[in-house]
């Protein structure tokens, strides 16, 4: 008897090391997937910076890799919003400048001599893999390695990240969505274990977030939401204090260390919450402490004592917030903050905010294009994450609803929906699975339970999930978890008798046979219906530089590379101190790519001198003339489309150049530029 | 008119020159020898002249002579990018061609800054013998716009200055000029009697008897549409790999020299009406490379450039570019060609164990001309003793450069070579030693690097961090 338990712990054990090499290569597969699935613009087009913005960082690369760190926290760029210029290392998230910039050394410490750009265009794919990877552990914190893995796969292909993160897309967002689910990550580990390691590095990785993308406000309001709601569902313990606490004394001191963040940290309304939640905290804390001391009748007392007075110094301090908050003009928020909580305020504001593209409320096919089939699964993956309800899968609950609302203000923010998406969707196929393949495994005949253990091995994957589901579920007891490796693994054998137990009582939540057929095989149809949508959208949709555009036609493949020609002539034949005036769009590219001074870029910190370029793109030749030769303008760059129909040249833009010149400029009037018959449907058709 | 002032001012010019030559005339020829006839043929259809020169040379003097001198005005001397000779040997039919060393020398009392090149004659040549030089020499940047600027819609003219009498520290007894112009298009010329025209060719003489540092400055006006296409600078780097490649990578630096471009450029008016519009720019550009070539990238510092076309047959492989805009006068562009080699058809072991790469030297694009040429032969990691064998004077130096995973570097043999012209077209070796075990060296890098990872995950897994048991 003694020796047959041993032979199944034997057994079990070897099962565990089977199953994590399993997932190791499964995750390095993954890993794989998600670099090579954002080479589709490599193969089909080059190896080059896409867009816009991309082309800005890119400057910005190759002018820390040439310069060095000190110089580039200094660099006033003296080549853009001639004659103002732009103090670049005060205003720029360095967050993935710095990434790739130390890549560069690295590899060139190493003597592999690749270029900057190289290293610049394919920083978003090895951060995709990261990403993923990331996932991987944060739903693994939730709902063990099962869905970690199909949360991660999931993650690899969505296409929302995909429009973000392809090869050249060299773009704050392709290392902020890495940092962001790391940071989850760190937070859901460190409120699982109480250890002050990972609290520690939930801060580091904080920092790097901060650095990286102005979406930090996000996790550091949703991270005090959950507190609060831990909090206020009586889930209060130590660890969430752990968890909470040092990353907003740390995150808080460390973000303002971020030029372009500063003392935003403390003084804007977007980090309110964390500090208001943080007193929460302590308070709960401290009344948890006395309850311990006292006894009930004593500590009652206390209670009315304390409420009362506390009432009245609480009314008094909220006033004063409220007096200061309100005295500021824009109450403390930032523009695009406020678009986020009024999603009509940018429309009624702020034209340059409403002017872009990825700045509109998505239509409903845009999430079909973007999260495919994930958006069906999402609700299951919410239902999944009640049955139990822990701190870990409230955290992701919660982070699915909120991020909803933001995706539903703004396209960009879809990206941060994401990987919301991508979690539950791996909770939901994971468990859907779990339950399929026992209800399965109960009901073939010539099963038993002995065997079962014995033929594991073909789905390995199962039986871990559902230990590590388990040992999620003892990790809600009270008892302290060791992070020392040998005594994890007794307890590892502990949980596996505990699973044996529920395993009886998961047998009466048996489905028919053919019913779990069925549904398995429909769920692989989903999968690989999403798994085909990916592949289209990364090989079609979001391949496109932006820069070379391509048509098709009898003859053959036409590459139109109108852009490059120009800034080429540009770089080359024309003075190095030569002012070149366009529309916004083009200041990013003009400066990296041809190297001349711009009188506005895509950075549109500054409205006014927007609208002067506004102004004279929409005035007669005599006094726009007057206008560009008061800027020192030598030349001037227009995007003309209509020969080869190429439908986002200058004259779509037109409207906008007016309403900004307009809103400046009161001379400029939109009417004066519409044609009378209906103005509103051409307006519509135009944006 | 301009003819006019231009013969005018040749005649005086002429006058002087024979003032003040005469009077030294006897003392500066270096041997008696003297030129019974000269026939120059000077060829002005590109902007890379070449100049034909036959020389009947007889010694007049008492001792054999051993080299014969030829004089070159100072302007002309700097522009200077070949200079070759080559004796004729044999009566009519058997004629063969023996090619002779020419070098540049000084002579002492050159009048007005002259420039010399004496040709290193293969016997010496005994009283009363004659022999026929065959002389070839080219100048670069000799053509210059007039006006020097034009519009899009204009063609391009220029002026040749040269002297209607060869310039030659000898007496020449009979001599002619051809001058061979583009078209029939020649605004002007300057006359120097007796001479002719017919056709796109100019002939000045035959004149007789001329003494030694005789010169009569003429001015050919006319027209030229080639492209005047000039790397600025050319930078080729050779890396040889003895896994069994050989990469180049050549850096241009592109400008047209013709006449500067005036006012707008219309894309429009160029591509609907090509012959007329913009006839000096130039939109393609040939390389002509080496068969079996692979791996062909055109591009520049900001992408691919699309439009490129390559045409690969078993003798030569022909890679047809377009810079990313025609290029007009004075506008400029920058690209990088590269493309992979088979190794084994450009490196060989010579008998003395030691390997060499055998190449050519020059410019791949046809009709440049290279204003400065750098290759870079990079010899891979553990080569020792590199010698360069170029076949005609270059600036050699050894440079070490660091590629994938170097740790000692890699000799790099840099030559240098201005005013470099399609002549310059010619192998050249560098020779190298180098122990084939220098190639295991990354490879087994790489295996230990990723070994003692792994040694030391495994070590990590076997020791019990934790303060507490």
């Amino acid at each position: 008897m003694t020796m047959a338990a041993s032979e199944t712990a034997k057994g079990s054990s070897l099962r565990y090391a089977f199953g994590n090499v399993l997932s190791f290569f499964t995750l390095l597969l993954i890993g794989v997937l998600a670099f090579s699935i954002r080479l589709f613009s490599v193969i089909k087009y080059e190896s080059v910076i896409h867009e816009f913005d991309p082309y800005f960082n890119y400057r910005v690369t190759q002018y820390l890799t040439k310069n060095g760190i000190y110089d580039f926290w200094n660099w006033f760029d003296d080549r853009t919003w001639y004659p103002l210029g732009r103090v670049i290392g005060g205003t720029v998230y360095p967050g993935l400048t710095l990434t790739a910039g130390s890549l560069w050394w690295l590899l060139n410490s190493l003597n592999i001599p690749l270029s900057v750009e190289t290293v610049c265009v394919f920083t978003a794919p090895i951060f995709s893999a990261n990403a993923a990877w990331a996932t991987y552990l944060l739903t693994k914190e939730v709902k063990g390695t099962g869905a970690g893995l199909t949360a991660a796969v999931l993650l690899a292909m969505v296409p929302s990240y995909i429009s973000r993160s392809v090869a050249g897309s060299y773009d704050n967002e392709a290392v902020a969505i890495f940092a962001l689910i790391f940071t989850f990550y760190l937070y859901i580990k460190t409120l699982n274990t109480g250890s002050l390691f990972y609290a520690t590095l939930n801060a580091i990785s904080y920092f790097y977030m901060v650095c990286s993308w102005g979406g930090y406000t996000f996790i550091i309001n949703l991270i005090p939401m959950h507190v609060l709601l831990c909090i206020v569902t009586g889930r209060y313990s130590s660890r969430l204090y752990i968890a909470y606490a040092p990353l907003v004394v740390l995150g808080t001191l460390l973000a303002s260390l971020v030029p372009v963040v500063g003392f935003n940290a403390v003084m804007t309304s977007e980090h309110f919450a964390s500090f208001l939640v943080f007193i929460i905290i302590h308070v709960v804390a401290l009344v948890y402490y006395i309850k311990g001391i006292l006894s009930p009748k004593m500590f009652k007392v206390a209670v009315t004592l304390v409420v009362s007075v506390g009432l009245v110094v609480c009314c008094a301090v909220i006033a004063v917030l409220v007096a200061l908050v309100a005295s500021s003009p824009t109450k403390g928020w930032s523009g695009r903050s406020l678009s986020l909580l009024d999603p009509t305020y940018a429309s009624k504001y702020i034209p340059i905010i409403a002017s872009v593209s990825e700045h509109q409320p998505p239509t409903w096919p845009s999430y079909f294009m973007d999260i495919n089939v994930l958006a069906f699964l999402v609700p299951a993956g919410i239902i999944a994450c009640f049955l139990p309800l822990s701190d870990a899968s409230s955290f992701v609950v919660l982070y699915i609803v909120t991020s909803v609302y933001f995706s539903g203000v703004m396209v960009r923010l879809m990206l941060v929906f994401a990987p919301a998406a991508c979690i539950m969707s791996g909770i939901a196929l994971s468990e859907a699975f779990d339950v399929l393949t026992r209800s399965i495994k109960f009901q073939l005949p010539g099963v038993s339970e002995n065997s079962q253990i014995n033929g594991g091995d073909t789905s390995t994957g199962i039986v871990v999930t559902e230990n590590d589901a388990g040992k999620s579920d003892k990790i809600e007891e009270p008892a302290k978890e060791r992070s020392s490796k040998k005594n994890r693994r007794k307890e590892k054998e502990h949980v596996e008798k505990v699973s044996l137990k529920s395993k009886i009582e998961k047998r009466l939540l048996v489905l028919p046979l053919e019913a779990s057929i069925i549904a398995i095989l429909l769920l692989v149809l989903l999968g690989a219906f999403y798994v085909v949508h990916c592949v289209w959208a990364a090989a079609e949709a979001y391949s496109a530089p932006s820069i070379v555009l391509t048509s098709y036609s009898n003859d053959g493949l036409h590459v139109f590379d109108d852009f490059r020609e120009a800034y080429a002539w540009l770089s080359h034949n024309t003075e190095v101190d030569d002012k070149v005036a366009s529309w916004w769009d083009y200041g990013y590219q003009t400066t990296a790519m041809a190297n001349r001074t711009v009188i506005v870029d895509n950075n549109t910190w500054n409205n006014t001198h927007i609208a002067t370029v506004g102004t004279a793109m929409s005035s007669p030749e005599k006094a726009a003339w007057e206008i560009f030769n008061s800027l020192d303008v030598k030349y001037v760059l227009v995007v003309f489309g209509g020969l080869v129909g190429y439908p986002s040249d200058d004259i779509n833009k037109f409207l906008w150049m007016v309403r900004i010149g307009g809103g400046v400029f009161p001379h400029i009037k939109e009417p004066d530029y519409l044609v009378d018959v209906c103005w509103e449907k051409l307006d519509d058709k135009l944006d | 008119m301009d003819a006019l002032a231009g013969l005018r001012l040749a005649l005086v010019f002429t006058i002087v020159a024979h003032l003040s030559l005469l009077a030294r005339s006897s003392s500066l020829a270096p041997q008696e020898l003297q030129i019974i006839n000269a026939e120059r043929r000077i060829d002005l259809t590109s902007h890379i002249i070449k100049v034909f020169l036959t020389l009947k040379v007889e010694n007049t003097g008492k001792s054999p002579a051993s080299e014969v001198f030829l004089a070159f005005p100072p302007t002309q001397a700097d522009r200077l990018a070949v200079v070759k000779a080559q004796a004729a040997v044999g009566k009519r039919k058997k004629k063969t061609y023996l090619p002779l060393d020419v070098t540049p020398t000084e002579l002492p009392d050159a009048p007005n800054g002259t420039k010399y090149f004496s040709i290193s004659l293969l016997n010496p040549l005994k009283t009363g013998e004659t022999v026929t030089l065959e002389v070839l020499y080219i100048l670069t940047h000799s053509l210059e716009p007039f006006p020097a600027e034009i519009s899009q819609s204009e063609s391009q003219l220029v002026y040749y200055r040269d002297g209607a009498i060869i310039l030659s520290p000898y007496h020449i007894k009979q001599q002619t000029t051809f001058i061979k112009t583009p078209s029939t298009k020649v605004e002007s010329f300057t006359r120097v009697e007796p001479m002719n025209r017919a056709g796109t060719e100019l002939k000045y003489g035959p004149y007789d008897d001329h003494q030694p540092y005789s010169f009569s400055p003429i001015i050919v006006h006319f027209e030229i549409n080639n492209p005047f296409a000039v790397v600025e600078e050319l930078v080729r780097e050779v890396e040889i790999s003895h896994w069994g490649s050989l990469q180049i990578t050549e850096h241009y630096k592109l400008a047209h020299a013709g006449a500067r471009h005036k006012g707008v450029f219309s894309r429009v008016e160029y591509q609907s009406r090509p012959s007329f519009s913009g006839v000096s720019s130039f939109k393609h550009l040939l390389a002509r490379l080496p068969p079996r070539i692979h791996s062909v990238y055109y591009r520049d510092g900001i992408g691919n450039i699309s439009s490129s076309r390559l045409r690969t047959d078993s003798r030569k492989s022909e890679l047809e570019i377009e810079p990313r805009y025609p290029l007009f006068g004075g506008w400029k562009a920058t690209f990088v060609i590269g493309y992979g080699l088979p190794l084994q058809d450009f490196l060989f072991e010579s008998p003395d164990g030691r390997r060499y790469l055998n190449f050519t030297f020059g410019c791949p694009l046809a009709e440049t001309v290279v204003d400065k040429l750098t290759i870079k032969v990079v010899l891979p990691e553990g080569s020792k003793d590199p010698s360069a064998v170029v076949p005609f004077p270059v600036d050699q130096s050894l440079e070490t450069s660091y590629s994938y995973l170097d740790v000692v570097g890699r000799t790099v043999v840099v030559l240098e070579k201005k005013n470099v012209v399609p002549e310059h077209n010619s192998p050249f070796q560098v020779y190298y030693k180098f122990n084939p075990i220098f190639m295991l060296a990354e490879p087994l890098m790489l295996v230990s690097a990723f070994f003692l990872c792994f040694m030391s995950y495994v070590a990590y897994l076997h020791i019990d961090l934790s303060i507490r048991k």
